[in-house]
């Protein structure tokens, strides 16, 4: 991977969150969110984070950007080590890299209206003139498909769609180089779904965005990414190509979690790999791979210790000691 | 009664300020017996409601202001629009029960689930003593593979997982073996992996019991899935109804094309996804003409006077759309 330009390199990332008790808060135990995370982020590529619920995609998303804090590992953003930077240094670099919520009904504040959601991130990191920050933020409105009259509106004025136009907005104004979305489509129906990921594209290709797509939804991730990691309990199984990895599951778990979608015809069925049992507790996590306790597959091997990530194809890596 | 239920131009409205706003417009639909039949549509459509009329349990101003709801009950035919509180009570839980979409938030927090399903138990067989409760209910928590059924019993609702709370609401659902399931988006607040399990579990229990399943879902995936007849609803209307073979090889109506074609575009080669422009008119903003046809490519002037009405377009597949049929299907 030499030859590629890495813009994100993050290295054994790793969050755990304090678990307190009792009228004196004692520190009692830790969930282990994320656990020694690590993947790069080439230039201009959308790289996915997929899982499902609780297997701590979205704190790694807000740990690279340090929203969250991490507890260890290092987070390399265009050369730089994010972890080292001052408070300042920090504020400074975050024109450069931004987040898209989830939920755009709660991350607008329904206090301000568009003109002043829009052109906030530009006052805190530019010096201009009111002409141009009109000119700017009329531009960056129009790109998005809306008018300058609704600049004036507020957010409760706007339908579901309208608002993640708004938050994505909000968020690429400064021109970023980096973004991380975090589950941008999820809180819409399927037709507005497939605007706002449409306008998501054209946007990642025309500022040459580098995206931290994060998702749940595996057809989503498909369509709109070039590489996608796979979690699960924290931990990365598989990264690799996104036809590579939809084509050629490697890791046990990844293709359970791919053979559970639903199949778009009902002459065709999906043939379900059904995994049994529930996800295991983050706080008290199994011994050695995470997913041993739910996998078909499982050796003494696999319950006494963890697997690494290893490359099992060019470009294509999986965490499993079967594979 | 051929069916098992029989909805006949069901109308709902509800108050907005002084004025009566239409939510669901002169709604028919057959449910028979031992078939899963399947609702879709997006948010504001009028598939909520409907479910919601079926146990005539719409919240205030939400009201029917006209139609009727057929039922075949063990006592025979009744108007579910008719019936008095104590009649629906005998109904509602023993004859047709519903699940919910969010588990977490529909069983109560400071009850264990022994008592929830106790209270369904005692509520319809006031004469069942405690052991017999108890067995049933291990009975029923065994059936939807509940892991230490005896554990789970004692256990509160925060202590479980989502999955392991909408098996327990389907438990708590069929423990009076109802005739027909209404389930509002089952499986909308859970993961893939967790929605296989539970999609995989309706549809055993369908086949052992002889239950009907009318499944509310936007995925058109969970459909696919599990349905034998599928009713497609866009702003409070019926747009198109088929068997589900039908429906999705032989689609007819613009707006089930757009919605399948959102969808499917994603694993296809395509960058750019097909879109239907625009949002659902929200109730008491549709057009004079047909619903959809601000959002349609091929809107004609037709189209924008007057309202299509829904008509059989070959043995069994309806559709509300002034084209011909077999163009649109191209």
């Amino acid at each position: 991977m030499s030859g590629r330009d890495i813009l994100l390199d993050v290295q054994r990332l790793q969050v755990y969150f304090p678990i307190k008790s009792g009228v004196m808060r004692k520190v009692v135990g830790h969930v282990h969110a994320v656990e020694e995370v690590s993947f790069t982020v080439v230039r201009r590529e959308v790289f996915a984070l997929v899982g499902e619920s609780g297997c701590g995609k979205s704190t790694t998303g807000s740990a690279i950007l340090r929203l969250i804090e991490p507890t260890g590992g290092r987070v390399i953003f265009d050369g730089k080590d994010l972890s080292a930077l001052s408070d300042e240094q920090l504020r400074l670099k975050r024109r450069d890299m931004q987040f898209i919520f989830q939920n755009p009904y709660a991350s607008l504040n329904p206090r301000m209206n568009v003109w002043k959601l829009l052109s906030e991130p530009l006052k805190v990191h530019f010096h201009l003139s009111e002409a141009e920050l009109r000119e700017q933020v009329e531009a960056m409105l129009k790109r998005i498909g809306m008018t300058p009259d609704q600049l004036t509106r507020y957010p409760h004025q706007f339908s579901g769609g309208q608002k993640q136009r708004i938050s994505i907005a909000r968020a690429l104004i400064t021109h970023p180089s980096f973004v991380v979305a975090d589950e941008p489509v999820s809180a819409l129906d399927v037709s507005i779904q497939a605007q706002i990921l449409n306008l998501m594209m054209e946007l990642q290709q025309e500022m040459q965005l580098s995206l931290v797509f994060i998702s749940h939804d595996l057809n989503v991730v498909r369509h709109i990414s070039n590489r996608v990691g796979v979690m699960y309990l924290g931990s990365l199984m598989e990264t690799g190509d996104t036809e590579d990895v939809y084509r050629h599951p490697a890791h046990p778990y990844t293709q359970a979690l791919l053979s559970a979608v639903p199949s778009h015809d009902p002459a065709h069925k999906s043939r379900h790999i059904v995994l049994e049992g529930d996800v295991p507790n983050p706080a008290d996590p199994p011994s050695g791979c995470p997913f041993h306790t739910r996998c078909a597959r499982c050796s003494e091997q696999c319950r006494q210790s963890k697997p690494e990530l290893r490359e099992i194809a060019p470009g294509h890596m999986a965490a499993c000691h079967c594979v | 009664m051929e069916n098992l239920l029989e909805i006949r131009n069901l109308k709902i409205s509800t108050l907005r300020g002084r004025q009566k706003v239409l939510l669901l417009d002169e709604v028919d639909l057959n449910i028979p017996k031992k078939c899963s039949f399947g609702i879709v549509g997006e948010s504001g459509c009028g598939k909520s409601i409907t479910a919601n009329a079926v146990m005539n349990m719409l919240p205030y101003p939400l009201e029917v202001s006209h139609g009727s709801i057929r039922f075949d009950s063990r006592s025979g035919e009744v108007d579910i629009l008719k019936l008095d509180k104590k009649a629906l009570r005998a109904i509602r839980g023993q004859e047709i029960s519903m699940i919910f979409q969010e588990p977490m938030t529909s069983l109560d927090p400071i009850f264990t689930v022994e008592m929830q399903m106790y209270e369904a138990l005692s509520f319809h067989h006031p004469g069942m003593s405690r052991p017999q409760m108890r067995e049933r209910a291990l009975e029923m928590l065994h059936r939807v593979n509940i892991p230490r059924p005896e554990q789970t019993l004692t256990s509160y609702p925060h202590q479980l997982s989502g999955g392991q709370l909408q098996r327990i609401m389907i438990a708590i659902a069929l423990i009076n073996d109802p005739k027909l399931l209404l389930a509002d988006e089952p499986t909308t607040a859970l993961d893939v992996t967790i929605q296989a399990q539970i999609l995989r579990l309706m549809n055993d229990l369908k086949e052992q019991n002889d239950t009907s399943i009318v499944m509310i879902t936007h995925d058109l995936g969970v459909i696919a899935e599990t349905c034998e007849e599928v009713a497609v609803f866009y702003a409070g209307q019926i747009v198109e109804q088929a068997n589900v073979m039908e429906l999705f090889h032989h689609t007819a109506h613009p707006y089930t094309l757009g919605l399948l074609q959102a969808v499917t575009s994603l694993g296809s080669e395509t960058r750019m996804l097909y879109t239907i422009p625009g949002i659902v008119p929200p109730g008491g903003q549709w057009s004079e003409g047909c619903r959809f046809s601000d959002r349609c490519s091929r809107c004609t002037d037709r189209c924008r006077q007057a309202m299509p009405a829904l008509s059989e377009i070959s043995p069994g597949h309806w559709c509300r759309c002034w084209l011909n049929s077999e163009e649109v299907a191209q």
